[in-house]
């Protein structure tokens, strides 16, 4: 099999005009996924005992079920009901596109609110300690001392839940929206060439997913305690790998 | 508020359990301007559930704590136990109360000097220039003044212990408690941490310390307290306590850590 170079451009050329699609519903349901995701933990650590099995039962929910067929419950289901159909979410609830938004923000939420809480539990009590010894409570103590401590230990797995998120936004093809995958599957239904197509649509995702890696990699660098004087400690960086030989 | 000879702080009756564990059995002291208490005691006779009950970081069942003549006001919670009626109060009495810990607690997302003036900026409110110079000057007195923009991490215990302290004394407190301030720390780094806690029982300061260290009981401590569960088995000046076999207890818990 010969390389066909024209057709592997003419389709990322296709391929990248839905990529502002993936985009568009990946940065939608990270950023509302992240506030849903915070209100979650909120009530999964408050001191209403409701409120966390609350908490507790949404992140089962959605943790527990297929985000596909959340999905098709959310775009096929929800539009049987007569009573949905004539609510003012209606407009919203239409849309394919914001349906997949919906689908996927509710989904991390539930992913990101156990990330978060796991932050929260690795914050060391003693510094909670000393900034209430120090006069601090509340608002003023989650700011200043627990959410940045939690933050910082929190940031690998919040990055990987995000990259699964960007390779998630594939699943909204099926939900008729045409982003990456959408426009490869409809490429391939006209010409035949499984092959070409799909490898074109990973390597986007690849493209995205390196971009999304540095510039987690960056924060968390920035995040870092580093020495004043060696801005890279030599030792510590290391202090996690396996000695060979 | 304080005249001429009342307590700085006034403890009594504090009383603690946990679970069927009664730890605290009604325990009452006294500290004047200038006090230097050191607190003794076998593990678990609750000379540190005493010392973090004072600042309500334990919430003592009964008993009655006073700061500068001014009462922290308790009122019955769930299930009838005790809880402070008035966050706002127990926030603005803590940090006259400075507390340094066993294990520094030092903000590691933050430098050295960021640790010392996050209270007196973000809690008391205090213009920015000012933290910072204070500051300055009590890293200066700990001898940290050159690690001011190191992080907690890049610090040895002794260091740790000693910026701790520099962060409690922005604060500006009437009291500082010390919760076993060297028990964490190599034992060629107590000195250091040691020396400092001297020379803030030099000036004059009111400190309550919780403490294994004998000869700092002895030698700058005017009045030691000797805790055995729960209750506070012997009191006196150091003279009394270390010459005169004030508790056959007591005697037995010195030769132990001699």
């Amino acid at each position: 099999m010969s390389v066909d170079i024209a057709f592997i451009g003419d389709t990322l050329v296709q391929l990248l005009h839905a990529l502002p699609i993936t985009l568009l519903l990946f940065a939608a349901s990270v950023a509302v996924g992240t506030l849903l995701a915070l209100l979650v933990v909120w009530l999964r650590v408050c001191d209403v005992a409701a409120l966390r099995h609350l908490a507790r039962g949404y992140i089962f929910l959605f943790r527990g079920s297929p985000l596909l067929i959340q999905m098709f419950l959310l775009y096929y289901g929800l539009s049987q009901f007569p009573e949905v159909r004539q609510s003012p979410f209606w407009p919203v609830l239409r849309e394919p596109l914001s349906c997949a938004v919906i689908a996927l923000a509710l989904c991390t939420a539930g992913y990101m609110a156990e990330i978060f809480r796991g932050g929260l539990l690795a914050v060391p009590p003693q510094q909670i300690e000393a900034g209430r010894a120090a006069g601090m409570s509340g608002w003023l103590l989650a700011r200043r001392i627990i959410i940045p401590i939690a933050l910082r230990s929190c940031l690998p797995a919040y990055s990987t839940e995000i990259i699964l998120m960007m390779k998630a936004t594939s699943l909204a093809s099926l939900v008729t929206v045409y982003e990456v995958s959408g426009v490869a599957q409809r490429i391939i239904a006209e010409t035949y060439r499984t092959l070409e197509v799909f490898l074109c649509a990973a390597l986007i995702y690849l493209v995205l997913n390196f971009l999304i890696v540095r510039a987690l990699a960056w924060l968390e660098r920035r995040l870092s305690p580093r020495h004043p004087v060696l801005a890279c400690p030599t030792t510590k960086k290391y202090a996690l790998s396996v000695p060979r030989g | 508020m304080t005249t001429g000879n009342d307590p700085v702080l006034q403890v009594k009756h504090i009383r603690k359990s946990f679970g069927n564990l009664e730890v605290l059995k009604g325990i009452s002291l006294e500290a004047h301007e200038g006090d230097v208490v050191s607190i003794l005691g076998a593990s678990g006779s609750g000379k540190s559930t005493f010392l973090r009950c004072i600042n309500l970081l334990e919430v003592p069942d009964a008993g009655e704590i006073r700061v500068a003549g001014e009462q922290v006001a308790f009122k019955r919670g769930r299930h009838h136990l005790q809880v402070p009626a008035d966050r706002r109060q127990v926030d603005r009495m803590r940090p006259e109360l400075g507390m340094v810990f066993q294990s520094f607690g030092l903000w590691s997302h933050m430098t050295v000097l960021q640790n010392v003036i996050e209270g007196p900026l973000h809690v008391q409110k205090r213009p920015r220039a000012e933290c910072i110079d204070e500051a300055e000057a009590l890293l200066e007195k700990v001898g940290m003044a050159d690690k001011r923009n190191h992080y907690p991490a890049f610090l040895s215990g002794g260091q740790q212990q000693r910026v701790a302290i520099a962060r409690t004394l922005a604060m500006r407190p009437r009291v500082i408690l010390f919760d076993e301030p060297t028990s964490a720390l190599d034992p060629e780094l107590v000195g250091e941490v040691l020396k400092v806690m001297r020379s803030l029982a030099e000036e004059g300061r009111t400190m309550l310390v919780v403490t294994h260290e004998m000869g700092f009981a002895r030698n700058v401590s005017n009045r030691v307290v000797f805790m055995h569960q729960g209750v506070i088995e012997a009191q006196g000046t150091p003279q009394e306590m270390f010459n005169e076999q004030h508790s056959e207890r007591f005697s037995r818990f010195i030769l132990s850590h001699a």
